[in-house]
């Protein structure tokens, strides 16, 4: 064969694979399109929840689908969800339905990436007096409505009570006061014969997710009310001392060697349920990996303590919150809220929040709900949620780099090279014209219309 | 078949590959240059602020921090990974027993992907259980937290590098067995030891081979990243884990700003230019090419 020929007949050979793999991928795209329903409105939902999670919201997807016949909800389970998100809005084909945390509306509602619920709200009728107020809040920001809430969480002090007895401690005699807490730490911790801790009462940094909000505790904010930096007040300062305090009592380096030969928080050498940690910071979720992992565990979950002299401050708990935002650009946003607001019905909600093992963002639960959730800790942390002293994550657009200046900052703080005085006046110092230059251009673009 | 028939079949078969390139590189880097003087959160479009960016960057003492982990981490694994991967290659040059098994065990350590060599060495390097410590202590030599320390996290870093340096030495041991037979003998029989051999033959042989792995560990240094984000995801303890890759990763991906992330990028790319013009520079009188070039 001339060479002319062979390639001719090559090209055509490798042109002909091409279209077939592009013809064949186009077809299987097509066959993977389950119930292709085409006298249906197809709203595609993106959640970043898997296993029973993701399962307890499909059940309601195909409640909703099964409820009336012109939507149909297609759901998908997405890892990274938040990411693939913003690169889905960025290129103009965003879902039509995205399940977001209460973290990240701010800064998606900055970069004009959401759309506002507050007209769908009133035609449906819901408003914040149907919820436990805080999870309203979460969804509103610059005065909208962004998002509703799907499921809710709640933090407070797990123990382990077995632990209390075998050192002669009353299984109910679990600290009410950050005082009552320190000396239990003392009277838990043990020691090996090598000198290295085998056992400690309670870590500040493990599992290390709230660390950012221990000034929280002493009646300290990050942020006020008018959106300064309050990162160095004096109740800050009292908070990350106690945070010190550890590293100073049992030492920073040992402390160090210990987490590092803890285990995975999703695994059965999870340091509170292998028993190397007695009191933990964790949330209502926990009960579902307890039952995972370790189900002959002896617990129990009370409020986190308070310093003595700040009753005022009992009953402090992180609040967490999955929410059900419509993003900008979606092609059925009409469609999205029909779904969204049939979440928000009680009988959907409560079974909902059930197959997921947690408790209810709506203020009126039926009887029954907690009779029939598996999770018996869920009315405690319902009852939690509703304190006066229930904290959110600061609803600032640049709280994820916020975040890592603390974390930064702790990091200094535990380890013991500044004093929690110096490492905050250094973020505080740092921050404000991070802040001050994200401020100037969100408004530079509100100007320009961008 | 004509010039332009063949000059068109030319072009036809090379078409894929200039599309991949020209969208997946070139609009990029293009893309990036611009980006860096805008304010661009990737889901606005993207705004002109000029060298708002770069004026940032100068006065962010976190991206000081990163370029100044960077640049220790470099000049650390860098000459390490360099004299100890020569050194394998060296040993694993002579004609020894069994040679072939020797080359496959000090190569294998670099087929490991990048995740269970970190998830490996994390356990290895751990404070009170680590196989590292418990040596160190049999010897009664003073332990240290690798991994939380933040005097000792770079070093950590440094020996997993030197340990994944299967490939470098691998072209080094190409490189040797280049070397002529004929210059090694003559300068034996001129009586040079076997030191002066390698110092005074071997090595200005494998100068070229030297220069292009000194050149790419250069490269791969400063860009280091999936091995520490792995194990210290915030470049923690004291971010003295926190190099520009993973900082460069975070404004972009986790803080929103694409363009800062952007004004990165192009600095680093100008860093690596810089350097790698300055070692081909160094190279044009040090380095040996049999055919003079």
């Amino acid at each position: 064969m001339k060479l002319s020929n062979f390639i001719s007949a090559s090209a055509f050979k490798l042109t002909a694979v091409a279209i077939s793999a592009v013809a064949l991928f186009a077809y299987s795209e097509k066959m993977a399109e389950r119930n292709p329903r085409k006298d249906r409105v197809h709203v595609t939902y993106w959640e970043g929840w898997t296993a029973f999670e993701f399962e307890a919201m499909a059940a309601i997807v195909a409640d909703f689908n099964r409820s009336q016949d012109r939507i149909q909800v297609d759901i998908l389970s997405e890892s990274d969800a938040v990411n693939k998100t913003m690169m889905s809005i960025s290129a103009g084909l965003p879902p039509d339905v995205a399940g977001l945390g209460n973290p990240d509306i701010a800064h998606f509602v900055d970069d004009h990436a959401l759309m506002p619920l507050d007209d769908f709200c009133k035609e449906k009728g819901i408003n914040r007096s149907q919820y436990t107020p805080i999870f309203w809040d979460m969804g509103v920001y610059q005065g909208h409505v962004w998002s509703l809430p799907s499921v809710p969480a709640s933090t407070a002090l797990f123990y382990n009570p077995s632990m209390f007895s075998q050192v002669g401690l009353k299984p109910d005699a679990y600290p009410k006061t950050i005082e009552e807490l320190d000396a239990l730490d003392v009277k838990l911790s043990k020691l090996d014969g090598e000198g290295r801790i085998k056992q400690i009462g309670f870590l500040p940094s493990e599992p290390g997710w709230w660390t950012w909000a221990f000034g929280y505790y002493f009646g300290g904010k990050l942020i006020d009310a008018d959106g300064n930096l309050t990162v160095n007040s004096k109740e800050n300062i009292r908070g990350f001392d106690w945070v010190a305090s550890f590293s100073k009592r049992h030492g920073s380096d040992a402390v160090q060697s210990f987490k590092q030969g803890l285990g995975n928080f999703s695994s059965p050498q999870n340091a509170f349920m292998a028993q190397q940690v007695v009191m933990e910071m964790q949330g209502v979720w926990m009960y579902n990996f307890i039952h995972t992992f370790n189900p002959s565990l002896s617990w129990r979950v009370v409020p986190f303590p308070h310093p003595a002299d700040r009753p005022d401050m009992a009953n402090v708990t992180m609040v967490e919150e999955n929410n059900l935002t419509i993003p900008r650009g979606a092609k059925h946003p009409r469609e999205a809220f029909e779904f969204i607001a049939f979440v928000q019905q009680q009988k959907e909600m409560e079974k909902l929040c059930c197959g997921q093992l947690k408790f209810s963002p709506l203020s009126k639960v039926t009887p029954e709900f907690y009779q029939k959730n598996p999770n018996p800790s869920a009315k405690f942390f319902y009852e939690l949620s509703g304190s006066p002293n229930s904290v959110p994550a600061p609803k600032v657009g640049y709280w994820q780099e916020f975040q890592s200046e603390l974390s930064a900052t702790i990091d200094s703080i535990t380890l013991l090279s500044r004093t929690p005085k110096e490492a905050l006046d250094h973020l505080q110092e740092r921050m404000k014209p991070k802040v001050e230059s994200y401020r100037q251009r969100v408004e530079q673009r509100r100007r320009l219309g961008l | 078949m004509n010039a332009r028939r063949e000059a068109m079949y030319g072009y036809l078969f090379t078409l894929p590959w200039m599309i991949g390139m020209s969208v997946f590189m070139l609009y990029p880097v293009v893309a990036s240059c611009w980006y860096s003087f805008c304010d661009y959160s990737v889901l606005k479009p993207p705004m002109w602020i000029g060298l708002a960016n770069y004026q940032e960057l100068f006065q962010d003492e976190v991206f000081w921090q990163a370029t100044r982990n960077t640049l220790v981490f470099a000049m650390l694994s860098l000459p390490l990974s360099t004299v100890v991967a020569l050194a394998l290659a060296v040993l694993l040059n002579g004609k020894v027993r069994g040679q072939s098994v020797y080359r496959a065990l000090f190569f294998m350590p670099s087929l490991v992907p990048v995740v269970p060599v970190a998830v490996l060495w994390f356990w290895l390097f751990n404070g009170d259980h680590g196989i590292i410590n418990v040596m160190l202590h049999s010897m009664h030599i003073p332990t240290v937290n690798w991994m939380s320390n933040p005097a000792y996290t770079k070093w950590a870093i440094v020996v997993l590098t030197v340990w994944g340096g299967g490939n470098t030495m691998l072209i080094y041991l190409a490189g040797l067995q280049d070397v002529p037979t004929s210059l090694l003998e003559a300068s034996e029989l001129d009586g040079a030891s076997g030191a002066q051999r390698f110092r005074h033959v071997t090595v200005p042989m494998i100068s070229p081979v030297i220069l292009f792995n000194v050149v790419m560990g250069l490269i791969g240094s400063l860009q280091v990243f999936a091995v520490p984000y792995v194990l210290w995801p915030t470049g923690s303890p004291e971010r003295s884990a926190y190099f520009y890759a993973m900082y460069l990763f975070d404004n972009a991906f986790k803080f929103n700003k694409m363009g800062y992330a952007c004004a990165m990028g192009v600095l680093m790319f100008l860093m690596i230019l810089v350097l790698t013009l300055a070692l081909l520079k160094v190279g044009e009188r040090k380095v040996h090419y049999q055919d003079g070039g």
